[in-house]
């Protein structure tokens, strides 16, 4: 059998040591009645060579990015990763270890994070950092439930510009909570600021915002901040950190609490996980952090070292009054995230910042020159921008995808009110060809 | 150890990844720009391979040696999977493709669903949750969907009992509902008259893991089962210690309602340290209208796997997109490769494992409860205590002879708890050597206890100050 490495013989030897004639004798606990009769409705197992066949088949039956030229954004993006990240990644020191419960022999596991808390408070512009969330979507339903835990307070601003899968999982971890989750309309692109202050309220616990926002737009967070402090609710900002090269740090503009997806870090797009789900605070939340967090120690003989920190808010100790239920994370997504950003450097992320941005001009403006497309929001983006089309976004797709293209995003699902309004995502991996390709290939449509 | 990479940092040092910029550039207003760069290592490619490997050296991972963690089943992560996940065709698609274009990451999540249902003994699965805490969460969140649906709100009340993982209680208590543990009987298992007592018109649900934390099978799980659904009440499987059943048992036929799967336990995903993991939830079919969107389904008139979000009393999702796909990918070729036939005997000789190594240790440590075990079971060195020996000593003192540490002072119920799960994957010759370092300790206790309170001496650092840690609150690197 594979991966068991027991000769017939070691099988006998060990029954005898114990001191019963078969291993059915070992299961003789589990009552006859529901004992499992017959065998696992599973193929029987294969060989290796079977085995990569079967999958690489399947594999080979998905259309993927290496082979065609993808505009699709919304939460899942396609960046350059420096090769050596992977390499990184494969040292089974790293990916075969638990949670580093054992500092003594977890030191690799334990620095990275303390690395990668401070690459995060330093994107980020925050005090602390935790050791990660399972991705940007729960992320934010723990920030909030931070802010309610915090304010006591029942009410959460949430703008409607927030990615739409957020949303409905912070209302599922919301359920039972007796919260109202109001969303924040927006207007021209960008949340409504008039809307925001007329929904204020002494009972509001937060203010929560995506910047970029779901259509791409820079929104302006010091005015949120401004309005979310005038009743003492926190700011909740989620953010794409590839964009804070450019953008100002969140933590800069009164955020109280930093959230965001680090996929854009390094991380494939893997048909949408695992990703990298990041929380970063001001100091006075930290010990509301949910989840692990890395603290710098020393031992007996003053040697410098990392452990698991505050645990005392943590499930395994505080079982029904834990913070958070969390426990597994996304250790290896941060440890990808933190090779990624000790590789491109400051420098680098900022010129991806600038390519991403350059490169939307570039398509905004081929693009808008196609009869029948506008582009509905005036507002500046970033990496993504909302086109509005007199065609259906299906059949403009599908017109694409005759020439290898993958369009983007028809956002009607989301926001049933802009039918024939598509999602396009451009960053630092579309070529200039690509962009003019694009614009040739949709221009012919019409 | 080694410097913190910032502090090998120097200015203008680094790499170019990226061409020069190939589009016409343009002036742009945004008026929230960061004047500041954020402070981000500058080091060549060679001194970050360094560094990152020089840190690998300072971990121990399944790979390195013998991980007996108890319930965390830290078995062999096959080498094929992680070479499975990596293939283009799955690291490389969007999840908003088109359905036609990613069918066969479909296909593979429609028949891993398939599986884990029949492992079960479930009806319906939902992929999404993350991890099993979130599997938790998911399951619970059910469960009150369900008694809604019936309008009866009122059953509010988890119980556990005193065994049970600490992500039970602190699930329940993030979905509002309220915790009632109960206390294990002298056998170590669930105290039928404790539980008779604990349901009532406000139970929603029993969790449960078996076998227990302690590795013993609940051998009266159907009785339970009769207890909790006669209250009107449901059955909440936590799967963490499937490894020890497949194919000898399901939790559907035990009477469980609700199940959650650690596929980076059970299923050899690798636990990366500290995750990915994937928390898959199965059900029951009367549980089935609740579970998360989307599901995957296939059409058979038109031979094609597709996203179902038709769902109206869905609980909603839990996370964005559909689950932590890579992690699925790393499970699905290993029930794959191993079949029907190896994840039985998977179970088998991981339950004889923990036998086999429970026997070994019998002379030399108490054991609070006897066996047969499962694929764990526990010990309870109380007997050092007069010689100022603790539990943490013992498992410092193993990583000297080249072995993780069991998990320790789980489950709260047993003093000085030691819990081991060698897992199936481990040769008689390791458990052999494990057993005999572990009877050095023992020795070494009576005769030069001084050597076990000071352990490890072997290791790159000594034990640390977890109190200094959490006082000083240094949380990240600052410029000295």
């Amino acid at each position: 059998m594979p991966y068991i490495p027991h000769t017939a013989e070691e099988i006998q030897k060990m029954l005898r040591t114990i001191g019963v004639n078969s291993t059915d004798d070992l299961f003789s606990d589990i009552a006859e009645e529901i004992r499992l009769k017959r065998a696992l409705n599973l193929p029987r197992g294969l060989s290796e060579k079977e085995t990569w066949d079967k999958i690489n088949g399947l594999a080979s039956k998905n259309k993927h990015m290496g082979k065609h030229i993808c505009f699709l954004g919304a939460g899942a993006y396609q960046h350059y990763c420096p090769k050596a990240v992977k390499h990184i990644l494969s040292r089974s020191e790293f990916y075969t270890a638990y949670t580093p419960y054992q500092p003594e022999i977890s030191q690799g596991t334990l620095q990275t994070i303390f690395e990668y808390q401070t690459m995060i408070c330093e994107l980020t512009g925050m005090d602390a950092a935790n050791a990660s969330h399972y991705d940007g979507a729960t992320a934010l339903a723990e920030g909030v439930s931070l802010a309610i835990d915090v304010t006591k307070r029942k009410h959460v601003l949430i703008s409607s510009l927030v990615h739409p899968e957020y949303r409905q999982t912070v209302a599922t971890y919301l359920e039972g909570k007796n919260i109202t989750l109001d969303q924040i309309p927006y207007q021209d692109g960008l949340t409504s600021k008039k809307e925001l202050e007329q929904r204020m309220n002494k009972n509001t616990a937060a203010v929560v915002m995506q910047t970029p926002n779901f259509f791409g737009a820079i929104e302006e967070l010091s005015y949120a901040a401004q309005v979310a402090q005038q009743t003492g609710a926190l700011l909740i900002v989620c953010v794409d950190p590839i964009s804070l090269g450019i953008l100002e740090a969140p933590g800069n503009l009164q955020a109280d609490v930093v959230v965001g997806e680090g996929q854009s870090l390094g991380l494939p797009l893997n048909f949408g996980g695992p990703y990298l789900g990041f929380m970063a605070v001001k100091n006075k939340y930290v010990r509301r952090l949910p989840g692990r967090i890395v603290g710098k120690t020393q031992d007996r003989l003053g040697n410098e070292g990392y452990v698991l920190t505050l645990q005392a808010r943590e499930q395994h100790i505080r079982r029904e009054r834990a913070s958070s239920n969390i426990c597994s994370n996304q250790a290896l997504c941060a440890l990808g995230a933190a090779v990624y950003l000790s590789l491109m450097g400051p420098e680098g992320i900022r010129e991806v910042g600038r390519q991403c941005i350059q490169k939307g001009i570039y398509t905004k403006k081929l693009l808008s020159k196609i009869p029948g497309i506008k582009i509905p929001f005036p507002a500046t983006t970033f990496k993504e921008f909302i086109v509005e089309t007199t065609e259906e976004p299906q059949r403009i797709n599908e017109h694409l995808w005759k020439a290898g293209i993958m369009g983007g995003l028809d956002v009607s699902g989301f926001y049933p009110e802009l039918k024939n309004h598509i999602l396009l995502c451009v960053t630092e991996m579309r070529t200039r060809e690509d962009i003019e390709k694009l614009a040739s290939v949709w221009g012919d449509m019409s | 150890m080694e410097q913190i990479i910032f502090e090998k940092s120097v200015p203008g040092r680094g790499e170019k990844y990226l061409p020069q910029l190939d589009v016409p550039e343009e002036d742009y207003n945004i008026s929230e720009k960061r004047e500041v760069p954020p402070t981000l290592p500058q080091i060549s490619e060679l001194d970050c391979m360094r560094h990152y490997t020089r840190l690998s050296h300072l971990n121990y991972g399944v790979d390195t040696g013998f991980y007996p963690l108890g319930s965390c089943t830290m078995k062999y992560n096959p080498k094929i999977n992680e070479e499975v996940a990596n293939l283009p065709g799955f690291t490389d698609i969007h999840p908003y493709q088109g359905e036609e274009t990613v069918q066969g990451a479909l296909q593979l999540m429609s028949e891993l669903q398939s599986y884990l249902k029949d492992i079960a003994g479930m009806d319906g699965v939902t992929l999404q949750p993350a991890a099993g805490a979130q599997g938790e969460l998911t399951g619970l969140l059910l469960i009150k969907a369900y008694h809604q649906a019936k309008g009866e709100e009122r059953r509010d009340k988890i119980i556990v009992p005193d065994t049970s993982h600490g992500t039970n209680p602190a699930s329940a208590a993030l979905c509002g509902l309220k915790i009632i543990q109960i206390p294990s009987d002298d056998k170590g298992t669930v105290d039928i008259e404790a539980l008779k007592q604990a349901v009532g018109h406000d139970t929603a649900a029993l969790m449960l893991t078996n076998p227990n934390t302690l590795g013993l099978f609940e051998e009266n799980i159907t009785e339970i089962a009769d207890i909790v659904h006669d209250a009107g009440g449901l059955l909440y499987y936590d799967g963490a210690n499937m490894n020890a059943i497949m194919g000898y048992a399901r939790p559907g036929d035990m009477g469980f309602d609700v199940v959650h799967f650690n596929l980076h336990k059970t299923f050899a995903a690798p636990h990366g340290g500290g995750g990915p993991g994937a928390g898959p939830v199965g059900v029951k079919d009367f549980l089935s209208p609740f579970l998360p969107v989307p599901i995957i389904r296939f059409d058979s008139s038109k031979e094609k796997y597709y996203f179902d979000y038709n769902r109206p009393q869905s609980i909603g999702r839990v996370k964005a997109f559909y689950g932590q796909f890579s992690v699925l990918v790393k499970a699905y070729t290993y029930m794959v490769r191993m079949g029907w036939d190896g994840l039985k005997k998977a179970s088998e000789i991981a339950v004889l494992n923990a036998n086999y190594l429970m026997q070994l240790l019998s002379a030399s440590y108490y054991q609070p409860f006897r066996g047969p075990c499962k694929h764990e079971f526990v010990l309870s060195p109380k007997n050092l205590k007069s010689l100022g020996i603790h539990t943490l000593d013992i498992a410092k003192r193993l990583m000297d002879y080249g072995f993780h540490p069991p998990t320790i002072y789980f489950p709260l119920i047993v003093e000085e708890a030691i819990m081991i799960e060698p897992t199936e994957t481990e040769s008689k010759e390791t458990l052999d050597t494990f057993s005999e370092a572990l009877k050095m300790i023992a020795t070494e206790a009576q005769e030069n206890p001084e050597v076990l309170k000071t352990a490890p001496h072997s290791t790159p650092v000594g034990r640390l100050d977890e109190v200094m840690a959490a006082r000083k609150q240094i949380l990240r690197w600052l410029t000295s």
